[in-house]
């Protein structure tokens, strides 16, 4: 435990160093505004990468709703922060809460259903919800939510990212991280062990569900305006391809996931169809040859480079 | 009297929105049934069917019926290729493998027929004078009629292979047991291919149908029907051939109602939420057996 805690301060000052770095060359201008908005995207990603790989990577629990919860966030925020004035880091908890309360009364009923079910169960959920919302005149309905502060800043992007990779990875190398990855290898055995497969699979969904609401709070806030349209579950497809690519099971790989389809998406913005070529031909090509994804179930941490600052014990 | 004469006029919108449906389900249980894949590019194919009926209409200048057939002869190949090159390889991989190359393969689907057709929505063309023909008070217009005739014959026609001819016993061998239909002499693979065929063409015709029915078609035409077809291949149990036909048909039917009655913005809400209901409360569908999960 002591040594993780080491890899822990050591990633928290590189990762403020990063920070630093990013923050210089933003304020020196030498990131043009499109790049300083793609970084901030990248941060949303790594969010929702992350949180998502959470459910489908380590619970095994093949989840296609993830831009459901990620407008639940956003709703929920742009509206306490626009109608309500409330502060935007409350706001954007209160989104992400909202999110993973509706995570949990979903998941409860949901999480009984299993692999292909599951994924589709969820992809209706995803689309339940944007219906939903797009019926809400509160809300301004299928035309969208307006006015909107711009709260999201780098550095709001940026140090919530952190604490996201911070918490999941935490979960995962807890306790009940443990007993989802038990589920995810073999759910009727981990249920012998004594798991309560329920409530594990339930409680990442809703931790995942939860992190997309903040994450989706942060996007909203990104923009002046939000709408139904940008919820679909071609939104969903987009993170699952960012947590397949890097691998289902690694922080890292979600990491590298959301930063190279971040990067792609915004080299070929011009040409979205060969984009969208290029994500299929990589799907499919990947399950294929590689289908562990990038990174597989290995973290960057446990490289060779980092054992020498936990006293050379092998993990 | 007017309430009952919208309502009659909703069901058969529904009933004929939903054989198109059934088309379609057919082919994703048929699939399911057959190596228990959710082939996420169904939808995909119907939109390449509906397109090779366009074609075919407009640039060689056939009637509604050859190009029917050319469009399901094309698609059921197309059908047997995807299946080739990128679910065979994969055939002992984990099914979520298999669900990712099928989200894969739907993607390139669409993103590749967007790069040659262009995004931008196309005009089917009229095929014959919109004749509406009066029943009383209702009216089924000449394109449902077309839709009803073209369904029944095709599903007669399902059930005909699949009950009566040796390849139809092989696909109900080889869906009911690879291995043993194997050791039997079934060459499963030949028979996989074949299924992917047959499913495929069903789903062209649909796509054809829906081009003649709504007068307009375009390269993601296909995700919501693909979507809501194996809605109704799980609601009426999936793997089971009547159950699709019936599933199809009450979907269109429930659908039809909610976009008269409710809201039409619902109507996919409505399809979605059959499904988490049917999942939850009877998850083998309405024709499906229950079986138990063994270690």
């Amino acid at each position: 435990m002591n040594s993780l805690r080491k890899t822990d301060l050591i990633m928290l000052v590189f990762g403020v160093a990063l920070f630093i770095v990013l923050q210089g060359l933003i304020t020196g201008r030498i990131l043009n505004s499109f790049w300083q908005l793609n970084l901030i995207i990248l941060c949303i990603n790594i969010i929702l990468s992350v949180s998502l790989n959470l459910i489908n990577g380590y619970t095994g629990q093949f989840s296609l709703g993830h831009a459901g919860f990620m407008a639940i966030g956003a709703y929920v925020s742009v509206v306490l922060t626009t109608n309500f004035h409330w502060p935007f880091l409350i706001a954007l908890l209160a989104g992400g809460a909202g999110a993973g309360f509706l995570g949990f009364l979903i998941g409860l009923p949901t999480l009984r259903l299993y692999g292909d079910y599951l994924a589709i169960a969820t992809l209706g959920l995803g689309e339940i919800i944007r219906i939903t919302i797009m019926n809400i005149e509160y809300v301004g309905g299928a035309a969208g939510f307006m006015n909107i502060p711009h709260n999201t800043t780098f550095t709001w992007a940026f140090f919530l990212m952190l604490a996201t990779l911070f918490i999941i990875k935490n979960f995962v190398n807890s306790t009940h991280g443990r007993a989802c990855i038990a589920i995810r290898e073999n759910e009727i055995a981990a249920e012998a062990m004594g798991i309560n497969t329920t409530k594990y699979k339930v409680m990442a969904f809703t931790i995942g569900a939860g992190f997309a609401g903040v994450a989706g709070g942060l996007f909203a806030h990104c923009f002046y305006i939000i709408n139904p349209t940008s919820f679909t579950f071609m939104q969903s497809f987009n993170y699952l391809i960012m947590v397949v690519l890097g691998g289902l099971g690694s922080i890292t790989g979600s990491i590298a996931g959301a930063f190279a389809v971040t990067f792609v998406s915004a080299g070929l913005a011009s040409w979205p169809e060969f984009r969208m070529i290029i994500y299929a031909l990589m799907l499919i090509l990947l399950m294929f040859y590689r289908p562990q994804g990038l990174f597989g179930y290995i973290e960057i941490t446990d490289f060779k480079i980092f054992s020498r600052f936990r006293g050379g014990r092998k993990s | 009297m007017d309430f009952m004469q919208q309502l009659v006029q909703q069901l058969i919108n529904g009933i004929s929105l939903g054989s198109i449906y059934a088309l379609i389900a057919l082919g994703y249980t048929m699939i399911y049934g057959i190596i228990k894949l959710i082939n996420f590019a169904h939808g995909d194919i119907y939109m390449v069917g509906a397109y090779i009926g366009y074609f075919s209409i407009t640039m060689a200048h056939l009637s509604i019926v050859p190009s029917l057939i050319i469009s399901m002869v094309v698609t059921g190949l197309l059908g047997m290729l995807i299946e080739r090159l990128a679910y065979k390889p994969l055939r002992h991989a984990p099914r979520i493998s298999v669900l990712i190359t099928a989200i894969g393969v739907s993607f390139f689907l669409e993103y590749t027929s967007m790069y040659f057709v262009s995004p931008t929505p196309r005009t089917f063309p009229a095929v014959f004078d919109n004749i509406a023909y009066h029943f009383g008070p209702f009216i089924i217009n000449g394109q449902q009629m077309l839709i009803f005739g073209i369904t029944f014959i095709l599903m007669v026609a399902l059930t005909y292979i699949v009950q009566r001819t040796k390849i139809g016993k092989a696909m109900r061998a080889v869906s009911f047991d690879t291995e043993t239909a194997q050791l039997m002499g079934i060459d499963a693979n030949r028979i996989i291919s074949i299924t992917f065929g047959i499913g495929s063409a069903l789903a062209a015709a649909g796509g054809v149908l829906v081009g003649v029915y709504y007068n307009s078609i375009d390269p993601l035409m296909g995700i919501m029907p693909g979507l809501k077809a194996f809605v109704a291949a799980v609601l009426g149990g999936i793997g089971i051939l009547p159950g699709a036909m019936v599933g199809g048909l009450i979907l269109g039917v429930i659908e039809a109602l909610v976009s008269g009655f409710v809201s039409s913005t619902f109507r996919d809400a409505a399809a979605f939420a059959i499904l988490i209901l049917v999942l939850l409360f009877k998850p083998s569908g309405i024709f499906g057996k229950n079986t138990r999960e063994k270690v």
